[in-house]
């Protein structure tokens, strides 16, 4: 694994501009990290010590930012990421019905990746679209007002 | 009290989120206005505007601004915080999706306030289209000079983690690590990201100095309390007919407020609101007259905090309600000071064990007993925060959490 682990030619370049718009180079972490997940998909020991050694880190600093934050994935995820909030607005919303319905549809649990490697399924904390609960974020985009109906819709159309 | 909007004033009009569409709504008019203007005159504007932080402390923004040592001869940074994460707030995506030239002019104009050449503005890593739209009008205003000469902009994307609205938090992640919260002091103002002195806004914040120098300090005072200027974007959701972004006068009551979101939903009966976000201590249906600026709240013995406003009518359960919001603090908790690790975690055990209906009898006062030692032990506000609701609910319904417990 550790061999496919590396950035383009063009993405390097990409790092090299990102660090050197911060007063601190260690600043541009965070988007580089992000960067890393775009492209292995995940962000896995190899890939931590690879980025480590882009800002002259220790990969123990890296480890420890990794895993502090909740967007970075630290196992394979699914094609598509599937976030039902849970927190308060969405909870008084039905948010549990909407989870329930959720885990049925697609067979697995909150956590889990389905077995054919098309749905993550995660339950969070406020994503702050709390005017339209319940909802959930699948992938980049905000779905809203969700009923079981929208949801199948929704669920069906990713592949 | 008014009605005119101002903060909200391009929410329907899409073609304002191109800069040629928000200059013809006279756009960038007061950024046109403050060149003119010595920065301390912009700063004592700020200052007699009573404009107050409205992303959750609601410290006065003036006299943050102050705090930059005079003559420091390093770079002073500007942080835009749109880290947006408090429960049931959502108006700063509105401000970044629907009008997000309004806020780079509040940057120019704040930059050149505190003499900043560098600007950042942290967007919760979860916010992908209020991110896009906003990284395009940074875009087109590069374009068109008005940042790049004098001001550079850097949009930063976070990774999850609420802590990192806490200004300290936002600074250790501004700066690749984890978002850990900073001993205070040195305050960011005088020591803040990178090692240089910071000053730390909301989005909302900013997005009101360009009405404060384009209509004047006293105009925005008026609109507002007598120790609050101006409006704000209530975010009203939950048990109420018509959730959404409200702005009005922060001399506007709780009751006023879910009238003007269309009244009590559910079974029409109010049980409690929270005022302020997540953190708020809750408020029964009796504490509603009050007015919704940060010294009312403080009176009423809450909080204003963001300003997120979480309608319950008489069919929520209260300890249901406790447990979501016990289970996010123990998840969002970053684990840097042991009263706040450790008591997260148990509270949210302790609630977890009440609903379910194996609750202890003296669970409840072990609860609140915890929580008050925990209070104004800890390096950053997070833990008070979790306390307000721990021990308000508890106190304010203790007989519907007593009723789950087995006798």
């Amino acid at each position: 694994m550790s061999a496919a682990v590396a950035f383009s030619p063009e993405q390097l370049a990409e790092v090299r501009r990102l660090q050197a718009l911060y007063p601190d180079r260690r600043g541009a972490l965070l988007p580089v990290l992000h960067m890393a997940q775009d492209t292995f998909g995940w962000i896995s020991l190899d890939v931590e010590a690879y980025v480590a050694g882009l800002f002259d880190l220790s990969p123990a600093h890296v480890h420890e930012v990794v895993t502090f934050y909740t967007l970075y994935f630290r196992q394979p995820k699914g094609r598509h990421v599937v976030a039902v909030c849970h927190n308060l607005s969405c909870h008084l919303a039905g948010a549990p019905d909407i989870l329930r319905h959720v885990r049925e549809r697609l067979g697995i649990d909150v956590g889990e990746t389905s077995d054919d490697g098309r749905v993550t399924l995660q339950s969070v904390e406020c994503l702050c679209a709390c005017e339209a609960a319940p909802m959930m974020q699948v992938d980049d985009r905000y779905e809203l007002h969700l009923t079981p109906e929208t949801v199948d819709r929704i669920l069906e159309e990713l592949r | 009290m008014t009605t005119e909007p101002i903060l909200s004033r391009n929410f329907d009009r899409p073609a304002a989120r191109t800069l040629a569409g928000y200059r013809e709504t006279g756009g960038y008019g007061a950024w046109a206005r403050a060149q003119e203007m010595e920065p301390a005159a912009i700063l004592e504007a700020v200052k007699a505007s009573n404009l107050r932080g409205l992303g959750g402390a609601g410290f006065p923004t003036g006299m943050k601004w102050s705090f930059i040592p005079k003559g420091h001869a390093g770079p002073v940074y500007l942080v835009v915080n749109a880290d947006e994460g408090e429960p049931g707030t959502f108006k700063d995506r509105y401000l970044l999706e629907r009008d997000p030239h309004a806020l780079i002019e509040g940057m120019l104009i704040a930059a050149r306030a505190i003499r900043s050449a560098l600007g950042f503005v942290y967007i919760r890593g979860e916010y992908v289209q209020p991110w896009r739209v906003f990284d395009a009008a940074v875009r087109e205003a590069y374009d068109a000079g008005l940042l790049g000469r004098g001001l550079d902009v850097i949009v930063h994307r976070g990774a999850g983690a609420y802590i990192c609205g806490e200004e300290t938090g936002l600074i250790s992640s501004l700066e690749g690590k984890k978002g850990w919260p900073k001993v205070k002091p040195p305050f960011p103002a005088i020591k803040g990201a990178f090692g240089q002195p910071t000053i730390v806004n909301n989005v909302e914040t900013l997005c009101c100095v360009p009405h404060i120098v384009a209509r004047g300090a006293a105009w925005f005072a008026g609109l507002g309390t007598k120790t609050q200027g101006g409006t704000r974007m209530y975010s009203v959701s939950g048990r109420v007919r018509r959730p959404g972004v409200y702005e009005t006068s922060v001399s506007i009551t709780l009751r006023q407020l879910i009238e003007l979101a269309g009244g009590v939903a559910g079974t029409g009966r109010l049980k409690a609101v929270v005022p302020g976000g997540g953190s708020a201590p809750i408020l029964t249906a009796d504490e509603i007259d009050v007015t919704m600026d940060v010294d009312g709240l403080k009176a009423a013995g809450s909080m204003i905090g963001s300003a997120g406003v979480v309608v319950m009518d008489e069919s929520v359960s209260i300890p249901e309600a406790l447990l979501v919001l016990a289970r996010f603090y123990a998840h969002e908790s970053c684990g840097q000071c042991t009263p706040c690790r450790e008591s997260t975690g148990w509270i949210y055990r302790m609630v977890h064990r009440i609903v379910d209906g194996h609750g202890r009898k003296e669970d409840l006062d072990t609860i609140l007993d915890v929580a008050r030692r925990g209070a104004g032990t800890t390096i950053c506000a997070f833990y008070d925060g979790a306390v307000g609701p721990y021990i308000s609910y508890i106190e304010k319904f203790r007989a519907e959490f007593e009723a789950l417990i087995p006798k």
